[in-house]
């Protein structure tokens, strides 16, 4: 029975539904006004009666209505106003109303000299553009609307707020901040800032916290702005006065970081320093919502990234390394008990609250060692970073590891913390199967664990680490094949010969050779620092040399007659100067005549560095009490090495002259 | 011997130079401890300024107006150390109390502790320090230098901040609504150090080795750290514990109090045509009839307007005896006749040819906490004048242009005008107390539709006749509807506002009137005084209205505020009271009384040590 009255119910519902879209078609103008002002009463706060009116296809008449120029402008008013009530639904509805072309229609709309009219456009759209649902590219097709839009804002109030906040919904990338501002809006919102309306007041200030993220223009710009006869940067300090609801100190705050991260704003600028950062750790105490707490956070990380001194600051203020402890206490016992709604509120913002704060812990630490500390003696701070790694969420992972990656560049962290919280181990696990931006920070934590006094490089190698540093080092990002190639030289440093061996079958003479010619300075870097650890001491040069030798002469040669760095040559010619130094592998360099031309020209390279690393390599070659220096030093004498020597010694660099009058002893024993 | 000579010359003048200096700080001081601290009655608590140099261990030297600090013990042990307090404790009606210590040197160890102790605390040691040992005193607090430990009562401290040396300013922020406080380094907040602080601490710094200098700001100069930003905050957090407070079920109870406040507030202050309507429009008795409210309306406009002679009588007229029985009250007023004589607007001087200057007459729109409502005196319709001081609001700023900007200065200091809401004591043994005019015209502009429509007739009215008199204002457009000699009207058409002001108008005939009213007036102080007793505010009021003839210019010498219309106030609600008394109306409107309740509520909540009276000021909601 229970079934069939409800049957029957909907079945009113949409009866009652069709009939107020029947009337929409009504012959007479005067009834299908009365018929949209029913509907317009008869949808507000009722979802369901939104949804069936979309339904039965009440959206294309009423836009029909909407642009009709025979429709009277209290009709086509009205149809905005119900439009704009359907928008307000669920975001289905949102769809629906995209789908029936509803943005086109709004903003021809707009062209309309009726102010009441042009407000309820705008106030469609603007309920259609902040749903996440609506694509913003929408904006910007016709290049027409935002200049249409930029000269709609000195109408009314209403048009100031529904329009600024299109835009700080709608600017999304770099192109679209180029758009904003090379149609005025700096000038156009600027003198918003001071309107009489909080909610216009608030709208431009989040278009300016959009607009100047990681833009240097926009940045460079705003700084000289005037409002009112005072500069901008002073009107977003007022605002994040303390009296001020926290929405807006916040995002003043985020404006005035934005604009401090572009360079427009030097870090010892006091209204940083005293205000900005001030007001960000406010936002992170426990007083503030949720949400403020997390954006409060996250922004004031962002803020002090790259200056040490921020970091000291922050450091010490309101006990800030102590306070965010709090965020990992979500979804706290007492609120799974008592409450469900706050439950269901905490456990939707846990992860955020735990991203955010492992996010601040890894800017504060990333420079200082005190903070590093201060950071790690934080309770439970290595279980919490340790679990973090093995989140389900993303986010909250790449944080973790990030806060990671920070801590890990204390030697003294490594040493102890990281040792006895063996973290190598969720390291390792999340390095198996992650996604790229999650491995770039795993690979590079790995690097600093793989430092030969790190107490947990032993345990990472007894976990076949090797293969999989060696399949990073095959990857598409740069960043990962450094990091691979990284962690590999780190290892190679003063290893066990069985290590070396292990490293270079793993991987693989063909692969060590592409990555010689990679495109990515760095990776060739550390690719000549890794052939460089491999060939040290002499027992191994020999070893690698007598199998590998004729593969890493060719490459030598390749890297010095190409267009390099010094500091790519330095390094090459310093591997040279390592096979000097092997007892069979001098020979592959003696019997080279056209190696030893090249280390001749270096030696008489313009560079000092260059220079000392050949003679380094002659040095070598020419060495006393090895068997048949007598040879070498008689040949490298006919090729002219002396006189070059000779020369050498008279050089201004102490070093050089040095090596130079050693390399010639050699010759008087 | 000239050398000598000029060296002395050269140092009294740099100690000249100092004081001049000293006194730029101390005003400067002042000031800062006015804006930041505005709800301290200092008479009562003082706030502290300098450190003691009674409530110190002998091992602190003071210098600098006892703003520096020093060590001058030998510093071997803990128990060398050493503390000194302010002169004051803190104020609890300060809500938020802050000083910040500069640390000149760190001396040889840098044990230095800068806190809050109560009083009693042994000095011998740092704000709660740490290097003593057990047995440490109570009521405590310290931040150590040395290790950035802070310090509760006891010997052992906990981590707290950074270390501070050479160059940092500490700064130390009491918060006397949570009782907590908070440290500054250069600035920057440390986070809350101490919770369930007790009252009465004072400010103090300890010391413990030598060469430890520190120098104190307790508001002589800008503080570093942004006290007033915190500041913002709690006020704005105490006002919205108020805004929020909930009124739950009773919200119809509140609203007819309300109305009945409003409407005994009209009544009282014989806004006659308001009060009928409003009493109208929200359905209420009015407890006193309306040609009552209309005859003390009528005597308060001629007070007002300066027409004391014709105020004097109508009294005498619509209540005899009333005079009689107060002989105090009469003499005031009669004061008050002498003053307007001088000022040339009592009506017995008028009429002998003087003219009024506008200026006096013209009535000062800006509005006063407190003070008392304005009637326009010469309208000849009286059941307009509900709506007059409306009128004449709207229509002062036109005028003052024309005028002297004497008008627009507000009250001069030390006037009686302005009482402290205060005055309105529970016992009731104080004078009355009139309310302002900021809220009486709150009050009209609350008005239901219908009225202010009536409202803006009647000053579409008045402004034709303003604009048809040009600039001369108000007065003189309506002065043609008054019942005056014709010939002072036109006299005061002709005048404009460049004429100089004359004593008793400048007429001859006047200044006679007024020395001889001035010789009544002196033998009825004698009759008083042999009758009543001597009585000091009546010999002062005397001496003071008499002053005003030993100068030329009355209007620019030291008590030519006597002469400022806003002197009238007071007067006029004396009277307004009396009348109302005589009548068993309470002589002061209930509106009156609750505000100066919960001004008394706050000045008690200030001595049981509720730092929340700082934020919560009466003025703050007499918009």
């Amino acid at each position: 029975i229970f079934v069939q009255l409800e049957t029957k119910f909907r079945r009113e519902v949409t009866a009652t539904s069709r009939h107020y879209v029947d009337r929409l078609f009504d012959p007479d103008p005067q009834k299908v006004l009365q018929g949209v002002i029913d509907m317009k009463n008869a949808v507000i706060g009722n979802n369901k009666q939104k949804a069936n009116l979309i339904v039965l296809g009440a959206v294309p008449r009423l836009l029909y209505l909407l642009q009709q120029s025979s429709s009277s402008m209290e009709l086509r008013t009205e149809c905005a106003v119900v439009l704009g009530s359907l928008a307000m639904g669920t975001e289905n509805n949102i769809k629906s109303l995209v789908d029936c072309h509803i943005i086109p229609a709004l903003l021809q709309g707009l062209l309309s000299s009726d102010l009441i009219f042009i407000e309820a456009c705008l106030r469609c759209l603007r309920t259609v553009f902040i749903s996440p649902v609506t694509p913003v590219q929408l904006l910007y097709t016709d290049p027409t609307v935002i200049p249409h839009l930029m000269s709609l804002l000195s109408n009314s109030l209403r048009t100031q707020e529904y329009i600024t906040q299109i835009f700080s919904h709608c600017c999304k990338t770099p192109e679209h901040q180029t758009i904003l501002f090379n149609h005025g809006a700096i000038q156009n919102i600027a003198p918003l800032l001071i309107s009489p309306s909080y909610k216009v007041r608030m709208q431009a200030l989040k278009c300016f916290s959009v607009l100047a993220y990681e833009n240097t223009q926009v940045s460079m710009t705003l700084v000289n702005v005037l409002v009112d006869g005072e500069l901008l940067t002073q009107v977003f300090v007022k605002m994040m006065q303390r009296d001020q609801p926290i929405e807006m100190q916040l995002t003043a705050a985020k404006c005035l970081t934005y604009m401090c991260r572009a360079s427009a704003i030097r870090t010892d600028d006091s209204c940083i320093v005293l205000k900005t950062l001030p007001c960000l750790v406010r936002m992170c105490s426990k007083e503030h919502l949720l949400e403020e707490r997390v954006e409060g956070a996250e922004t004031l990380a962002y803020l002090m990234e790259p200056d040490v001194e921020l970091q000291r600051i922050a450091s010490t203020t309101d006990h800030l390394v102590a306070m965010l402890a709090d965020y990992f206490k979500y979804p706290s016992s007492v609120s799974a008990i008592t409450d469900i709604k706050r439950l269901d509120h905490d456990l939707k913002h846990a992860h955020e609250l735990r991203q955010a704060a492992f996010k601040l812990y890894a800017s504060l630490g990333s420079n200082d060692e005190d903070i590093r500390k201060k950071i790690t003696e934080t309770e439970n701070m290595m279980d919490r970073i340790v679990s973090g790694l093995s989140e389900s969420s993303i986010k909250v992972r790449l944080a973790a590891v990030r806060c990671l990656h920070s801590l890990s560049r204390s030697v003294q962290q490594l040493r102890t913390s990281f040792h006895d919280h063996a973290v190598w181990k969720p390291l390792m696990k999340l390095l198996q199967n992650a996604p790229d931006e999650v491995l770039v920070m795993a690979s590079s934590t790995l690097c600093n664990l793989l430092l030969e006094f790190s107490p947990s490089k032993e345990p990472i190698l007894e976990s076949g680490v090797i293969e999989l540093l060696c399949s990073l080092t095959q990857s598409d990002s740069p960043a990962l094949r450094v990091n691979g190639i990284w962690a590999l030289m780190n290892m190679a440093f003063q290893a066990d010969q069985k290590v070396k061996v292990e490293i270079v079958r793993c991987l693989g003479t063909e692969q060590l050779f592409r990555l010689l010619s990679d495109p990515d300075t760095n990776v060739l870097m550390k690719t000549l620092g890794l052939l460089r650890n491999l060939l040290s001491t002499r027992p191994h040069i020999d070893q690698i040399m007598s199998s590998h030798g004729k593969q890493i002469m060719q490459a030598v040669t390749l890297i010095l007659e190409a267009e390099h760095s010094i500091e790519v040559k330095e390094q090459t010619l310093c591997i040279l100067a390592n096979i000097a130094d092997g007892n069979t592998a001098k020979d592959l360099i003696m019997t080279n005549d056209d190696m030893l031309q090249k280390i001749k020209y270096y030696m008489g390279h313009s560079n000092v560095k260059l220079q000392l690393a050949a003679t380094f390599c002659v040095s070598n070659l020419i060495w006393n009490e090895e068997d048949g220096s007598q040879e070498r030093q008689d040949k490298l004498r006919e090729m002219g090495f002396v006189d070059i020597l000779h020369k050498l010694t008279q050089s201004s660099d102490p070093n050089l002259s040095d090596r130079a009058k050693t390399a010639l002893q050699q010759y008087l024993a | 011997m000239s050398g000598q000579s000029s060296g002395g010359g050269f140092l009294m003048s740099v100690v000249v130079h100092g004081d001049s200096a000293l006194n730029e700080q101390e005003k400067e001081l002042n000031q800062r401890l006015r804006r930041l601290y505005p709800a301290v009655n200092e008479n009562e608590t003082p706030l502290p300024r300098s450190w003691s140099p009674k409530d110190k261990f002998s091992y602190i030297g003071l210098s600098q107006n006892n703003l520096r600090v020093h060590y001058k013990g030998h510093g071997k042990t803990p128990k060398d150390a050493a503390s000194v307090r302010a002169t004051h404790p803190i104020p609890a009606a300060c809500g938020v109390y802050y000083f910040e210590v500069k640390i000149i040197s760190k001396g040889r160890d840098g044990y230095m502790g800068i806190g809050l102790s109560a009083q009693g605390v042994n000095m011998n040691r740092l704000p709660d320090i740490t290097f003593a040992k057990a047995g440490w005193d109570k009521h405590s607090y310290g931040y150590h230098g040395d290790d950035g430990h802070s310090f509760c009562s006891s010997g052992t401290g906990q981590p707290y901040g950074p270390t501070f040396t050479t160059g940092d300013v500490i700064g130390c922020c009491v918060n006397l609504i949570n009782n907590t406080c908070f440290y500054t380094k250069n600035g920057h907040s440390l986070g809350i150090a101490f919770t369930d602080l007790p009252p009465n601490l004072y400010p103090t710094v300890g010391l413990q080795t030598p060469g430890e200098v520190v120098d104190a700001n307790f508001g002589q100069h800008p503080f570093v750290f942004d006290i007033e930003d915190y500041m913002r905050e709690w006020r704005t957090k105490i006002q919205a514990q108020i805004d929020r407070f909930p009124i739950g079920e009773r919200e119809g109870e509140w609203q007819s109090m309300i109305q009945k406040m409003v409407a005994s507030y009209l009544v009282h202050h014989s806004y006659c045509a308001t009060a009928e309507a409003f009493a109208k429009s929200t359905d209420q008795a009015v407890h006193e009839e309306l040609a009552s409210i209309k005859n003390r309306q009528k005597i308060q406009k001629l007070v007002l307007s300066g027409r004391m002679g014709e105020a004097i009588e109508t009294t005498q007229q619509l209540y005899p005896n009333l005079l009689e029985r107060n002989p105090d009250l009469l003499f005031m007023l009669k004061v008050r006749q002498f003053i307007e004589m001088v000022n040339g607007t009592d009506s017995e001087v008028r009429c002998l040819g003087g003219r009024s200057p506008k200026s006096q007459d013209s009535y000062p729109g800006s509005p006063r906490p407190f003070s008392s409502p304005s009637h326009k005196a010469s309208s000849s319709q009286p059941y307009l004048t509900g709506f007059d001081s409306n009128c004449c609001n709207g229509v002062t700023s036109n005028k003052s242009h024309s005028s002297s900007p004497h008008s627009h200065k507000p009250c001069p200091p030390g006037s009686g005008s302005t009482l402290p809401a205060s005055d309105i004591s529970l016992n009731g043994s104080r004078s009355q107390q009139p309310i302002t005019r900021g809220s009486s015209t709150a009050v009209m502009s609350k008005l239901p539709a219908s009225q202010s429509n009536d409202v803006d007739m009647e000053v579409d009215h008045f402004t034709n006749g303003v604009t048809e008199s040009s600039s001369n204002g108000f007065l003189n457009g309506t002065s043609k509807h008054t019942t005056e000699p014709d010939d002072c009207d036109a006299d005061m058409e002709v005048e404009s506002a460049q004429s100089k002001r004359q004593l008793c108008g400048g007429s001859q005939a006047a200044i006679e009137r007024m020395i001889h009213f001035g010789r009544e007036l002196q033998s009825m102080s004698e009759h008083l005084r042999r009758e009543c007793g001597k009585n000091s505010a009546n010999k002062k009021m005397l001496k003071d209205a008499f002053s005003l003839l030993a100068y030329s210019d009355p209007w620019n010498s030291p008590v030519g505020y006597q002469l400022d219309a806003i002197q009238r106030e007071p007067v006029c609600s004396t009277l307004n009271s009396a009348i109302l008394e005589t009548h068993n109306l309470p002589k002061q409107p209930p509106l009156a009384q609750a505000v100066g309740q919960a001004a008394q509520c706050l000045a008690m909540m200030a001595r049981t040590g509720s730092g929340s009276c700082a934020f919560a000021s009466v003025d703050d909601y007499l918009h």
